[in-house]
């Protein structure tokens, strides 16, 4: 027999091998759906991991990864310190088109001034865009004690919503025939948020990258940080230690709406080039798996967010070369968080062989 | 250094995937916005598609990529078709238009094909079917064959292409029965099954008999199966669902532009233009009217559609008043195509409003 039996402390080895033995697991089982499929699975899997990177057109596609992973990293970031702090945001995808559209919308009114101020002013318009759709839920909560849960998944579906009346009536292209979607942002160059587009660089990655020195730097030290971790793992001793509970539930989803939002503004800036009805593509949900991918942890978030936009891009690929259906690429992105849910098991509990005890 | 490096290599090798492809087999991609089974649009361009992959047999390589998200996936996407030396690419969603434009700019000797949209450029056509032309024969069956004078109709996105859907159907319904009327449920999405299935439900509850849709599933239909009503086929046949509660259809039938646009590309001969065609070049067909539908109607609708065919009958003629009552067409005007294109009103009788 064999039974489980709670560690004392999570294992901190398990903790961290763990998101490596999701990525084997995802591998081995992919590959058998996609045999079932009748496909090659080593060419599948070498399609999705390797040919990105280091394939025939991979100075395309390396420069795509960080066009896909710089938003999966600012959103992840954000949620993952509610997350610590037992906060559940999971309605980044709502406060992620809420702030493109504020900042969208600014970037508009402007149009066509040409001024070095316009990009600064849609940046902090699409945070404060994103961070207003967010207090929503943590208002709720602190005064009325709502589940933020639900509260900020239902008010996904409002923004998107908000998002179809604006792109066929306020923001929509004044030269554009009647037809939805705003001006396009890359005809904009003040309000465009593109470094180097053959690159893959734009603000979007920059921030990103400053957003995960920013976490680690917090959340190891500042006492915010530690008030934070606190909350989640000892939330009496959290009490004790003289955190305020509503300060706290406000700040982590202010934060992680303004970076959703920032998000959603640098996307549509830049990549998707405008507000449309189907401008959202599912960021904010595929951020809580990076999210947990990434152990909440700011650098793990980095890789996982990296690794998540390698199944993408390899995907797309897989799908064109082989013939593979997008479906299957969903499956085998959803097993990730699979596996990785599963193993976690063996991060709090470990496997005994437990003899029967005679009577 | 590395930085120029990677820029002349990357311009090297798009130069080098828009040459070296002219020797062998012609190379015809498609972008579709919905799986390739969701019985309606996309399934729709993917059986065309695969039709004129046969009429040229090993003349042409079809490659495809279905569920692709509008917006950066979809430049993504079109600019690895044309990167693995793809001669021509049909984007097959309205949302697709920029993106298509973006990649052109960047391959000018591939050949793009943009459907219902408007923007063109020397390497990019945009092609569109009359749609409105084939609402105007299932309009005029619904008029006739609603008992409650109920009609429904599920719109996907407030966009002129829907709208003048309504507006037809509206007309026709109008003159077939003077007494009926239509509402409107707007659903913000092309394909969901289980929202199309809530709106017809929730039309059914209201007392609506007959249902027609501008979504891509058959779930109305199921639904409309299950608890009574009719309805219509939209963009496929579904004649799965024949004779109830499926009456006729609207069929897209791309094959013969997609054959047309392939072999031009094979002759050295494609141009870029706008093509719009309906009923008479066979871009837009009409199921099977079933028996449900007594015979003095059918022989009436079958009528209209041959009218319609010859172009001896515009479906938006005068006299016809804005929602508002402000005159629009007086009477024996046609609406001329710039006014249709942009469509964003209702005409005089729809009741509710768009929603903005």
């Amino acid at each position: 027999m064999i039974r489980l039996e709670k560690r004392p402390q999570p294992s901190r080895a398990w903790s961290m091998a763990t998101p490596l033995l999701a990525v084997v697991a995802t591998m081995v089982f992919g590959g058998l759906l996609f045999a079932a499929l009748g496909k090659n699975p080593f060419v599948a899997i070498q399609t999705i991991f390797w040919d990105p990177l280091f394939g025939e057109y991979s100075f395309f596609y390396r420069p795509q990864l960080l066009v896909k992973g710089a938003p999966l990293v600012l959103i992840a970031i954000g949620l993952s310190l509610g997350f610590r702090a037992g906060i559940w945001n999971i309605g980044a995808e709502g406060q992620y088109i809420m702030g493109a559209l504020a900042g969208a919308g600014v970037g508009l009114a402007f149009y066509p001034l040409d001024a070095w101020y316009v990009f600064p002013l849609m940046v902090i318009a699409g945070a404060l865009g994103g961070w207003a759709w967010a207090m929503i839920p943590g208002l709720l909560k602190v005064k009325f004690g709502t589940n933020e849960i639900l509260v900020s998944l239902m008010l996904v579906y409002v923004a998107e919503l908000i998002l179809g009346s604006m792109s066929t009536r306020l923001l929509k292209n004044p030269e554009g025939y009647g037809f939805p979607g705003s001006r396009n942002f890359n005809d904009y160059p003040a309000g465009n948020s593109w470094i180097a587009q053959d690159l893959g660089m734009h603000w979007g990655v920059a921030a990103a990258l400053i957003a995960v020195i920013f976490a680690y730097v917090l959340l190891n030290r500042h006492m915010l940080g530690f008030h934070i971790r606190l909350s989640g793992e000892a939330p009496r001793a959290a009490r004790f230690a003289g955190v305020n509970p509503a300060r706290l539930i406000l700040l982590c989803l202010g934060l992680a709406g303004a970076l959703a939002g920032m998000a959603g503004l640098f996307e549509v800036a830049g990549p998707a080039g405008q507000i449309n009805i189907d401008f959202n593509v599912g960021y904010g949900f595929t951020a809580i798996i990076v999210a947990f991918l990434g152990r909440l942890n700011p650098l793990g978030i980095l890789l996982a967010a990296a690794l998540m936009a390698l199944t993408y891009i390899g995907g797309e690929i897989a799908q064109d070369n082989l013939g593979l259906p997008a479906a299957a690429i969903q499956m085998f992105q959803g097993m990730l968080l699979f596996f990785l849910l599963a193993l976690d098991l063996l991060t709090n509990y470990r496997l005994r062989l437990a003899v029967k005890e005679r009577t | 250094m590395k930085l120029s490096k990677l820029l002349a290599g990357a311009a090297l090798a798009i130069g080098l995937a828009s040459t070296a492809m002219a020797a062998d087999k012609t190379k015809v991609g498609f972008i579709y916005v919905g799986p390739i089974n969701d019985g309606g649009w996309s399934q729709h361009h993917h059986e065309s598609a695969k039709k004129m992959a046969e009429h040229f047999g090993d003349k042409v390589e079809l490659v495809y990529r279905e569920s692709v998200p509008e917006g950066a996936d979809a430049e993504r996407a079109i600019t690895q078709m044309a990167l693995q030396g793809a001669d021509i690419i049909f984007t097959t969603s309205f949302g697709f238009m920029d993106a298509t434009m973006n990649v052109a700019k960047k391959f000018p000797k591939v050949k793009f094909e943009h459907a219902t949209g408007y923007k063109t450029a020397p390497n990019m056509s945009a092609y569109s079917a009359r749609f409105y032309e084939g609402r105007a024969v299932t309009g005029f069956i619904a008029g006739k064959m609603t008992k409650t004078n109920k009609i429904g109709y599920i719109g996907s996105f407030p966009i002129p292409e829907v709208i003048r859907g309504i507006n037809s159907t509206y007309i026709h319904a109008k003159k077939a029965n003077p007494d009926v009327k239509l509402s409107v449920i707007w659903l913000n999405t092309w394909f969901d099954p289980a929202k199309e299935a809530d709106a017809t439900q929730t039309l059914i509850d209201q007392g609506v008999d007959v249902v027609l849709a501008h979504t891509d599933s058959t779930a109305p239909l199921a639904v409309l199966e299950k608890n009574g009503g009719y309805g219509f086929g939209q963009a496929a046949d579904m004649i799965e669902f024949a004779p109830k509660p499926r009456l006729s259809s609207i069929i897209d039938n791309w094959a013969p532009y997609y054959i047309q646009e392939v072999q031009a590309v094979i002759d050295g001969t494609w141009a870029s233009h706008n093509a719009w065609d309906g009923i008479s070049t066979g871009m837009v067909g009409i199921g099977e009217i079933t028996d449900a539908v007594p015979a003095d109607v059918k022989a009436e609708a079958e009528a209209l559609k041959e009218s319609i065919a010859k172009g001896e009958y515009h479906p938006f003629t005068g006299p016809l008043n804005k929602q508002d009552g402000t005159p629009w067409l007086a009477a024996g005007e046609v609406a001329d195509d710039g006014t249709l294109a942009g469509m964003n009103f209702y005409v005089e009788g729809v009741e509710g409003s768009i929603p903005q």
